[in-house]
């Protein structure tokens, strides 16, 4: 399984490589903002990602959006600052399959992201 | 103007931030109001636009001794250059994210603007009031600086 981890601050793109123990993942590839995600998504083909709202050039809303378009079935996981419902609902009906809000523990990254991959299996195999 | 409650999601963000990324909580100094032109900031400012139903400013600003420490605390085996510059911005960005669970999603939020060094003015609107806020986290002391209309 390949992940990819967008997200304009250096320091939560490698907090989150460093603190993701999940033993399908195979490969993590990074961006640093929507713009540059869509490149490196259609370079890898991940099948999951994590993805900031709050960022340069384009938006992770936006991303989400075209994310979807070329790869359906992509699990990806809304990781931002911005705390209030209205944004994780809109992240959710823009084609992410979860929200994590920052600041986050590392067993909150692991439990949010197991959710979905078990979701994500559930789904392909029903 | 800032209520006192305003003030208070501040605050409670910020301890909120320290206290789960880190293994040490903030203590909080009295909160006092300045004039923009009165703002004086460290090392490393990290500073977000405020914009929509509330317009201002949130900016955070610390000592590099702190950010190296935050950046070594946050799990960094070295604190690179690049990640102080970077943990400043998040940190505000953190902060001001986290308000809009009180303020709601029009309060938008800008991407986070870097400065470095001691300017004598790092470009905030003249005639503005902010409330400065001084915190103390593993004894370095540090600033989260809000002014809203």
């Amino acid at each position: 399984m390949k992940m990819m981890i967008v997200d304009d601050s250096l320091v939560i793109r490698r907090k989150i490589e460093r603190e993701i123990s999940l033993p399908a993942l195979t490969a993590i590839v990074t961006a640093r903002d929507g713009k540059e995600a869509i490149d490196v998504f259609k370079e890898h083909m991940p099948d999951l990602v994590t993805m900031d709202l709050t960022m340069p050039h384009m938006q992770g809303a936006e991303c989400v959006k075209e994310l979807v378009k070329i790869k359906p079935d992509t699990v990806i996981l809304v990781i931002s600052a911005l705390a209030d419902k209205a944004t994780a609902i809109k992240a959710i009906k823009n084609g992410a399959r979860g929200f994590l809000c920052k600041p986050f523990t590392e067993t909150q990254l692991n439990d949010a992201l197991t959710k979905l991959i078990d979701y994500s299996e559930e789904v392909k195999g029903s | 103007m800032l209520s006192e409650s305003d003030l208070e999601v501040f605050i409670e963000g910020t301890k909120h931030y320290f206290s789960t990324s880190t293994d040490k909580d903030v203590q909080v100094e009295t909160p006092y109001l300045v004039s923009t032109e009165e703002i004086v900031v460290n090392d490393f400012t990290g500073i977000i636009g405020i914009s929509g139903e509330r317009k201002g400013f949130v900016f955070v600003t610390a000592a590099k001794s702190m950010l190296r420490y935050l950046v070594l605390s946050l799990g960094e085996k070295e604190a690179d250059p690049d990640l102080v510059r970077d943990v400043i911005g998040e940190v505000a960005n953190t902060i001001s994210g986290n308000a809009r669970r009180s303020f709601g999603p029009g309060f938008m939020i800008s991407v986070p603007l870097l400065v470095e060094g001691r300017p004598e003015r790092i470009g905030l609107p003249k005639d503005l009031k902010g409330y400065v806020i001084p915190f103390r986290w593993n004894s370095f002391p540090f600033q989260l600086v809000v002014s809203l209309q």
